[in-house]
């Protein structure tokens, strides 16, 4: 017994009018994308919904892909049988056997499109529900709310079988949303904020500030495997990285003590903003959360954003930290981020930051500094990494052979 | 010089004592160290955990380094057992483990733990029925070797996860050791859990091994401390071992893809030669593992043919390396034939890839003429 197609339900996209056949041609080449390494499934699509057919390949894997991409609401299964009652019936329990949850209530619809069949709908009905009764332990009939509604369609050419729903991931298809710079620290934060951005269609590239010999080549180490996390979602990110230290040693000398953190904070967008303006990006992401530290504060975002009109996204901005470290633990980027490096967030931190900064006040301090020119050279000293999925480092050269 | 006692251990390929010895002398740093060499160190930890995955089409998430054989069943076993004691206290082994699976499940049954042996047939395969029968509410564990160590025999592990897959709390351990680099199995498809594998045996160094266990299975440690591999197994990495096996784990695999035929062609010769030869009984099933090959000379003392055979130049074993120390007793061989003058008289050939027709010859020949020969001086003792 072997499934025949997989049924793909579009979510958010459905309500998408003119503008439809953008998104779905845009999940149509991320879906082929993910599955260009199994051999021998055809990818159809229509307005409505998207098949995948299997021609023999394992169902198993394919659905496991395809439940990690944005743009999908749902997923069925599909099995095709010869029109016969007792394959049928084996099939029907083959099915109920192999859904994922634990299945202890069904209902048996039938649609017979070729009435020719020598059974009626609600002869059908029975003879397979019966089967299933007798087969099985501890599962009932519940016509009202089932665990499983398997849905029965008699064809001319042959018997269709589906009715388990598996979830897909939702949002919206990959890239239709344009792209934007995450600004990657390699704290909790930052990738949960990486990842829901993605989940609504942006295409998201990173930036890390790296000051060496302040945060070592381990911090710089996480938040490669922590791209590499989410790269699984798209296939690859792009990561740069920018030499940070001068910028910091400057603002070391030249800032007050409690201004320096914003400062800091200002820096950053600014050189990220530049970045992004190169990459042809339109917003910035961030992982702030309004109030979790002295630089998410109402006072300090309303400091720091004063350096760019560009969009800054904050998937987080709203939500308590105990929300983002769930979302983190599902994304694997918990155990990672949870390392205790240094960091371009934790190095220079002083003893007690404004918590409320004033912009006249960082205006006037930053006026007497001159740092056009070093945020020229970093971010032209950026470095550009690509990181695939899972790669959380390249062998380099040199030890190649050792393996 | 004819090694053919390779289920012992393997001769380290060349290539992997190489890598062995650069990392030990350019990458010593501790993987857990702060500094740059630190960092070197856990890089290729990481590379090699990320191969051994990929081999295995697992996560390296999965692969926790260890010891060897001995360690990963002792840990699989206890471990599972300690984590899952709270759901019950039963364990199904087979009557032909490695005495690190079976003395690590006696071992249990100090605190408790209910022990089920399955019993093998002549093949040296157990029932799926029998497995069946033992499945109990309490059950925690099922532990089942993939190649038998004695005599090659191949247990149906695939058939074993599917049957398993109907029971979700019991976890499944193989015990991998012979089977890894000779025999496929895939983790995934099978359903297992838990998986053993030893670096020695697939011409790495000794002292190296792995254990999988499948994303979403909770065990506990055997050993307390620095918390690395993830808190799993405690102890500085022998991160040098460990890039070895991973190179041993890859040209091992790239063998069994290139070289099966030869292996299996080699041991069909030698099976057909022995079970022609008079005073001999073959114990090896014909379709088991493509590296051992088991027999027994019912008239003859095989410590005294295993000299024999060295005075030749040729290597053998009797039983199990790890268990000639005690008895030379086949436990295995027992199990299939209850027969005490079969299993007390037990000789066994293991090869790797790499050994030559012409090799097994030789040993064919030499066996012939050990047989006539002691055979008449044995008479002449009776």
């Amino acid at each position: 017994m072997k499934f025949d197609h997989i049924i793909i339900r579009y979510g958010e996209i459905s309500t998408k009018k003119r503008n439809r056949k953008g998104f779905v041609d845009k999940m149509k080449a991320h879906i082929r994308w993910s599955l260009k390494d199994i051999d021998g499934v055809v990818l159809t699509a229509n307005r409505e919904r998207m098949y995948v057919l299997l021609n023999g390949v394992d169902h198993k894997p394919v659905i496991e892909r395809l439940t990690g991409i944005f743009g999908i609401q749902s997923l069925s299964p599909a099995i095709k049988v010869e029109r016969d009652l007792e394959v049928m019936k084996t099939a029907a329990l083959y099915y109920l056997n192999q859904t994922s949850e634990e299945v202890s209530t069904f209902k048996i619809t039938t649609k017979r499109a070729d009435k020719d069949f020598p059974y009626n709908t609600d002869e059908i009905n029975r003879a397979l529900g019966g089967h299933l009764l007798r087969n099985t332990e501890g599962v009932t009939v519940d016509v009202k709310k089932p665990d499983l509604n398997l849905l029965v369609e008699v064809r001319r050419e042959a018997v269709y079988m589906t009715g388990e729903i598996i979830q897909g991931a939702g949002g919206l298809p990959f890239g239709s949303s344009g792209k934007a710079m995450l600004m990657l620290s390699g704290g909790i934060d930052s990738p949960v904020a990486g990842f829901l951005s993605m989940k609504r269609g942006l295409d998201v590239e990173a930036i890390h500030f790296y000051s060496p010999p302040f945060t070592s080549e381990r911090s710089r180490q996480k938040v490669i495997d922590l791209a590499g996390k989410l790269a699984e979602i798209n296939g690859s990110m792009k990561v740069h990285i920018v030499p940070f230290t001068e910028i910091q040693l400057l603002i070391q000398k030249q800032i007050p003590e409690n201004y320096s953190m914003t400062t800091t904070r200002r820096l950053m967008m600014r050189v990220a903003d530049q970045i992004r303006e190169k990459e042809e990006a339109m917003a910035l992401i961030t992982g702030e959360s309004l109030g979790q530290v002295a630089s998410q504060t109402m006072s300090s975002m309303y400091a720091i954003n004063e350096v760019t009109n560009t969009p800054i996204l904050r998937p987080l901005i709203t939500m308590d930290k105990t929300e983002i470290i769930k979302i983190a633990r599902e994304l694997d980027t918990f155990e990672i981020s949870n390392l205790p490096y240094e960091d371009c967030c934790t190095v220079f931190t002083p003893a007690s930051p404004k918590t409320k900064p004033k912009r006249e006040k960082v205006n006037y301090y930053e006026s007497f500094v001159d740092f056009d020119s070093l945020i020229e050279k970093a971010v032209a000293e950026t470095e550009i990494l690509t990181i695939k999925p899972g790669q959380t480092f390249d062998k380099p050269e040199a030890m190649e052979d050792l393996f | 010089m004819i090694y053919f006692d390779n289920s012992a251990t393997t001769k380290p390929y060349p290539e992997v004592i190489e890598s062995f010895l650069k990392v030990s002398s350019d990458y010593f740093g501790n993987p857990s160290s702060l500094h740059g060499l630190g960092v070197q160190s856990e890089k290729l930890l990481s590379a090699a955990r990320n191969q051994v995955a990929d081999l295995l089409k697992v996560k390296g998430s999965e692969i926790y380094f260890t010891s060897g054989g001995t360690e990963g069943n002792n840990l699989a076993i206890k471990g599972a057992a300690q984590a899952q004691m709270t759901r019950g206290k039963h364990i199904i082994t087979t009557a032909i483990e490695h005495p690190s699976v079976e003395d690590a499940c006696y071992s249990l049954t100090q605190s408790g733990f209910e022990i089920t042996i399955l019993p093998v047939n002549q093949l040296g395969q157990i029932e799926l029925c029998d497995l069946m029968d033992a499945l109990r509410q309490d059950t925690i564990l099922v532990s089942i070797m993939h190649v038998n160590n004695e005599v090659g025999s191949i247990q149906p592990i695939a058939e074993i996860g599917e049957v398993l897959r109907q029971y979700p709390h019991v976890l499944f351990h193989v015990d991998n050791v012979q089977g890894a680099g000779k025999v496929p199995l895939s983790l995934r498809e099978a359903h297992v859990d838990l998986c053993t594998f030893s670096g020695h045996k697939i011409h790495g160094l000794k002292g190296t091994g792995f254990l999988y266990v499948r994303e979403g299975v909770k065990i506990d440690p055997l050993f307390h401390g620095g918390n690395q591999e993830t808190k799993i197994r405690s102890g500085t990495e022998n991160v040098a071992g460990i890039v070895a096996l991973s190179k041993a784990f890859r040209l091992s695999m790239n063998n069994q893809l290139l070289h099966h035929d030869k292996l299996e062609q080699i041991k069909q010769y030698l099976y057909k030669g022995l079970n022609e030869m008079d005073g001999v009984l073959v114990n090896s099933p014909e379709e088991g593992a493509p590296h051992i090959l088991n027999f027994s000379l019912p008239l003859l003392k095989s410590e005294v043919v295993l000299h024999a055979l060295e005075s030749d130049g040729i290597f053998v074993s009797t039983t199990s390396a790890c268990s000639s120390k005690k008895r030379t007793v086949s436990k295995t061989v027992d199990a299939m034939f209850h027969d005490q003058a079969r299993s007390e008289s037990v000789i066994r050939i293991s090869t790797t890839y790499g050994n030559e027709l012409d090799e097994a010859k030789q040993v064919l020949a030499a066996i012939q003429k050990i047989v006539v020969n002691l055979e008449k001086i044995m008479r002449v003792a009776k």
